[in-house]
């Protein structure tokens, strides 16, 4: 395949980056995303040229490391996949191909194609945790009884992997439905009730402190996510703060 | 340590948006069935009218309360949109947002502007000249005024134009925010999707009476 890529280049944090065009031949429609970025690069390279800076990780869908904004949506055309597992055969020969970082004012740029997701972490920090007594009388987690079906919504939530192609698709760069994934997988189970008040007005107030926009309820982000987290659980987020609200 | 709920906090100014909304939804419901007796019936609709404009309970509990709802569904609609606008400082080159989002969800400022701009249209059509008929020139109360007055407006062409495209605007705004109000609410199960297609069956039923009617007395006169 030959292509045309129209990638983001930016040296450092306060450069203010541009696009710049690179034409690549000899693609296989069998290589992954990343592969084709990595073909660029060792072309870069071998011409003493600057590599693109793009981030990854596990290359099979489930640290949530890669991003990246491919022809105008957050991992690409494809659909339940992250970039690493985005495949060249998407595309058509002679295509010309967008990517840029993703864009968000809580998500800024580092270099290239990487930016800086730790607002994410801080959201977690929040309250995205349950406080267990450790001292050796822990009771075993499996000897409370759960309903199936929450235990099943709540592990569906827990696979939200981070990785904020939620917010890069968003058109409001809202960062709800990762929010909410990990409200809904402590609020389902009994283990996190105990602090569930605390949990949601923490880690709703850490979330608008970093700057991400309001939901909009367009469903943009249900459709984009890699691990298909429903907009359910933004849903109940909400019913989670206002229960909250009253409360405290 | 908990954070206290902030007034300003993303999620419940989302939910003042809603309920505005569901109040502003509900008005849409009396406000079309009123205007749709004007072509079953001239006499009814002098009659209602009269009785929505001179009832005490109406004028000075029930107008300054929508006017509320009026003015913070339209405040808090361009607080989210600035904030909206403000957390991507630096645009994509390329956005696909047809690709998972619809045109209706993605505009919602667009068709709330054209529906801000036709209240403007529609207050100074009939709201100032009931203020200034009544308030200022002081004139007794007339029953049978209000349907004269009605196909009077609807006899411009240019005009009747104006409020159907506005009314077709009113229905991709509530095509997405009747849902979306449910959403913000923390609406969420087995009702959802029901009350969903209500939604959609409201956003199309409401905005073409509102056309029909215009249209009827423009043509009809």
């Amino acid at each position: 395949m030959k292509l045309t890529l129209k990638i983001w280049r930016q040296k450092n944090a306060q450069d203010k980056g541009g696009i710049v065009e690179y034409p690549i031949d000899g693609i296989e429609p069998d290589m992954s995303f990343l592969e084709m970025l990595d073909v660029l690069n060792e072309q870069l390279i071998n011409k003493g040229e600057e590599p693109v800076a793009f981030d990854h990780d596990c290359r099979e869908g489930i640290c949530g490391m890669c991003s990246l904004f491919i022809n105008g949506e957050a991992h690409g055309p494809d659909r339940g996949v992250t970039t690493c597992q985005l495949h060249m055969r998407m595309f058509k020969d002679g295509d010309t191909i967008f990517i840029e970082p993703f864009r968000a004012k809580a998500f800024p740029v580092i270099k290239d194609l990487v930016v800086d997701r730790s607002s994410f972490d801080r959201i977690q920090h929040a309250g995205g945790f349950i406080s267990v007594n450790t001292s050796g009388n822990t009771i075993d987690a499996n000897t409370i009884p759960v309903n199936k079906d929450d235990a099943d919504k709540s592990f569906d939530a827990a696979a939200c992997i981070g990785c904020g192609a939620c917010v890069a698709t968003c058109k409001n760069s809202s960062a709800m439905l990762f929010v909410s994934a990990k409200v809904s997988q402590y609020a389902l189970l009994p283990q996190g009730k105990v602090e569930a008040t605390d949990r949601v007005l923490n880690m709703v107030h850490q979330m608008d402190l970093e700057g991400f926009g309001n939901c909009t309820n367009t469903g943009a982000c249900e459709v984009e996510c890699p691990k298909g987290i429903s907009l359910e659980n933004i849903a109940r987020m909400n019913r989670e703060y206002l229960a909250a609200s009253l409360k405290g | 340590m908990a954070q206290s709920a902030q007034l300003n906090a993303s999620i419940l100014k989302k939910v003042a948006m809603a309920l505005s909304g569901i109040f502003l939804i509900t008005f849409l419901a009396l406000h079309v069935t009123l205007n749709f007796i004007s072509v079953i019936s001239e006499n009814v609709f002098n009659e209602v009218s009269h009785f929505m404009g001179y009832n005490p309970l109406i004028q000075y509990v029930m107008q300054p309360v929508l006017a509320f709802g009026v003015i913070l569904h339209f405040v808090m609609g361009f607080v989210l949109t600035a904030q909206n606008s403000a957390a991507r400082p630096i645009s994509y080159a390329r956005y696909n947002g047809a690709a998972n989002a619809s045109w209706s969800s993605r505009n919602m400022i667009i068709s709330g502007l054209v529906i801000l701009a036709f209240l403007g249209l529609h207050f100074y059509d009939f709201w100032f000249p009931e203020l200034s008929y009544k308030y200022v020139a002081g004139e007794a109360p007339n029953a049978t005024r209000y349907y004269e007055d009605l196909v009077h407006k609807f006899e411009s062409p240019v005009r009747t134009g104006l409020y159907c495209i506005s009314f077709i605007l009113l229905g991709f705004h509530l095509w997405h925010g009747f849902a979306s109000s449910l959403q913000s609410m923390g609406m969420h199960n087995k009702y959802s999707r029901f009350l969903s297609k209500v939604g959609y069956g409201f956003a199309v039923v409401v905005p073409a009476a509102f056309v029909i009617i215009a249209l009827f007395h423009h043509f009809n006169n």
